[in-house]
């Protein structure tokens, strides 16, 4: 069966809808064995809902999904003692300290008894939570939480890592921190699924799929998606950032503009041939000066070109 | 002005969430119907139906007569007819009646003599409405009498009450307040439960690990079964040392019956803690559970004067069949043997409630 050894998680056509709302939208996914696997979209976007679907939480309302070989929901049980789950909220318990919380996780994996005081000693150091270990969980900061949290999930050595929104709550340090052990385990053998909303976090992944309104818009490397976005990306550097701004924006080609301190980022779908030339000359017929140049597409280009409602309601508001 | 209107929007805003809370939209009217209905039927301190038991040695036409008297005032209902006033004692010591008619073999002979009264009633002298009705019952007169033109009978029966000679009514009050506390604690313990960890978030952690929905159920029954054995000795002690409460039966028998009391309340916590959302409904539910356990179980009001269908409500309340257990086991020096329908009662109703729980709980959350 490739999809053993291949793929830690297959997924076609899975839906979820919740009343009117379609949280997931017809979803397929293959993630590798052993990659860190975003999955990059607004609030709102079916992150969470699809994380949950994954792990057997949720009752696909249509579609299937395999996850490490295993049917889900149907085959969850199986399927528990191999995944490690990290839910957006802080989920363990505040008033136990932080060895107490590692050594209840490990009994409810049933860790070997012989071996689980080392295992434990050993991620209290791996993950620096030394000089808190007998804190009560409820009193520490983000980034401690996370850490616990990440310590938590991993304990039973999972096979597949399912982390949502795992640095919303924490500062640029411990995110930077937090990303290294999540690179340390896919290098373990980890497969490791995380969603975001932060597009630094999305570009260090190995593969992402951005989501929007539940459905998946685009898949890839980063740099994939970004070669292949279909948009061109000029950069205008101008005095008059606000009726250059206001210009432009009347323009149908111009799918969206941003500004950028003194520049405005254009993007134009790859059908209008010489974007730069365009826009210079659309200034000058209305006597605006302007800087114009070309520019790589960044994950943010990418992430707006795809989804495309949500920068149309934006516009509308 | 401008504090009114922040007035207002706090009103707003308590009306708007209380219309979303459907449970507590419910409770504020069915708290006030429901136990209407429920105790403006079952409080009834007129007693009537009284189980009694009969033991007629004389088996005269007199005595027959005097017995057909005494079912005809509908205060007594004769559900037993034995031999000896040995058996009646041991009917009373089980539960099985609350008064026994004793009528000895020289009942004729007796009756003739005014001074004298002609039978006895054997009461459980511990409830002191059994205590009224006897009372009540002790000098009706026997056909004999107005055939004689008698007038000046001393009284028809003599009254032996069992139990509790004193008339002590703490006697009467704290076995049936041990079931009291222990619903009231027990259940909060677990109503809460499950609530709590999903509130916290706890949960969603938890149903993803292997952990079986059999294990975490039972897990969080076991440890408090032991916290209330311990509450139990607690009331106990202060039972036995300010209120004299004795304990004429086994202590071992009064705890297991506590035991399975104890989970009976602890299962039906967990099982409401499977239905509702918050821990503050919860909390409701567990008033709303408490209160019939108070009114409509025997512990004040006597469950005999009820009408059936409080009584099969009353019959399905756990607190019911323990405030039996344990009148009987610590007042009466009941065995559990005599009082096994009573235990039986409560592990089906823990087996019940346990497997609802389970059934109820998911490791989805859909």
């Amino acid at each position: 069966m490739t999809s053993e050894t291949e793929f830690a998680i297959r997924a076609s056509g899975l839906t979820k809808n919740f009343g009117n709302l379609i949280a997931v939208d017809h979803l397929d996914l293959d993630v590798p064995k052993a990659l860190v696997y975003g999955f990059l979209g607004p609030n709102g976007s079916g992150k969470t809902t699809a994380i949950r679907l994954l792990c057997g939480l949720l009752t696909p309302t249509e579609g299937s999904a395999t996850v490490l070989g295993h049917e889900v929901p149907g085959d969850a049980s199986q399927l528990k003692p191999k995944i490690g789950y990290m839910t957006q909220k802080f989920s363990l318990y505040g008033d136990l300290t932080i060895q107490e919380n590692l050594e209840f996780i490990a009994d409810v994996y049933s860790y070997p008894r012989r071996d689980r005081r080392a295992r434990v000693e050993d991620l209290i150091e791996r993950y620096n939570l030394d000089q808190q270990r007998n804190q009560f969980a409820g009193t520490m900061s983000g980034g401690q939480k996370q850490r616990l949290a990440l310590a938590c999930a991993v304990l039973n050595r999972p096979k597949l890592l399912l982390l949502d929104e795992p640095t919303s709550a924490v500062d640029p340090k411990s995110r930077r921190d937090f990303w290294e052990k999540l690179f340390a385990l896919a290098n373990e053998g980890t497969t490791i699924l995380v969603s975001t909303h932060y597009m630094d976090e999305a570009e260090r992944c190995h593969r992402l799929a951005i989501l929007d309104h539940g459905k998946k818009v685009a898949d890839g490397a980063p740099a994939e998606l970004q070669a292949a976005t279909g948009m061109s990306v000029v950069e205008i550097a101008t005095d008059d950032t606000a009726a250059v701004q206001f210009e432009l924006k009347k323009l149908p080609e111009i799918r969206s503009i941003t500004q950028l301190g003194v520049r405005l980022r254009a993007l134009i779908p790859d059908s209008r041939k010489n974007p730069v030339a365009f826009i210079e000359s659309h200034l000058s017929s209305l006597a605006l000066n302007g800087k114009v140049m070309q520019v790589e597409a960044s994950l943010e280009d990418v992430f707006v070109a795809v989804t495309q409602d949500d920068e149309k309601l934006d516009t509308a508001a | 002005m401008k504090n009114f209107s922040r007035l207002i929007a706090i009103m707003r805003k308590e009306l708007l969430q209380l219309k979303r809370d459907k449970l507590t939209f419910g409770m504020i009217v069915g708290i006030p119907v429901m136990q209407m209905l429920l105790f403006g039927f079952a409080i009834n301190t007129d007693v009537r139906n009284l189980v009694a038991g009969v033991a007629n040695e004389a088996d005269s036409h007199l005595s027959r007569q005097l017995i057909a008297d005494l079912e005809q005032t509908q205060v007594l209902r004769i559900d037993y007819v034995v031999a000896s006033p040995d058996e009646l004692e041991s009917l009373l010591r089980g539960g099985k009646i609350s008064i026994g008619i004793y009528i000895p073999p020289d009942f004729d002979r007796r009756s003739i003599d005014a001074r004298r009264s002609a039978a006895q009633l054997l009461v459980d002298g511990v409830d002191p409405t059994v205590l009224g009705v006897a009372n009540q019952i002790r000098n009706l007169p026997l056909k004999f009498d107005s055939i004689a033109g008698q007038k000046e009978r001393a009284s028809t029966f003599e009254i032996r009450p069992y139990f509790n000679p004193e008339h002590r009514s703490s006697v009467f009050v704290i076995p049936g307040l041990m079931g009291m506390i222990l619903t009231l604690t027990m259940m909060l313990f677990t109503a809460v439960a499950v609530v709590r960890e999903r509130e916290h978030g706890n949960l969603e952690l938890l149903i993803n690990t292997p952990i079986s929905t059999t294990q975490l159920m039972t897990g969080k029954v076991i440890p408090y079964i032991l916290i209330g054995l311990i509450q139990l000795t607690l009331i106990m002690a202060v039972g036995d040392l300010l209120f004299s409460v004795p304990l004429r039966g086994s202590i071992l028998e009064l705890y297991i019956a506590s035991s399975v009391f104890i989970a009976a309340n602890l299962a039906l916590g967990l099982f409401v803690s499977t239905v509702v959302k918050t821990q503050f409904q919860a909390i409701q539910v567990t008033i709303f559970f408490l209160m019939p356990s108070i009114l409509i179980t025997g512990f004040i009001f006597p469950f005999e004067g009820m009408p059936g269908i409080i009584q099969v409500i009353g019959e399905a309340l756990p607190t019911t069949h323990y405030i039996r257990l344990t009148r009987g086991i610590m007042l009466r020096g009941a065995t559990l043997f005599e009082m096994r329908m009573e235990l039986l009662a409560l592990a089906v109703f823990t087996l019940i409630a346990m497997v609802a729980a389970i059934q109820r709980f998911t490791k989805r959350l859909d």
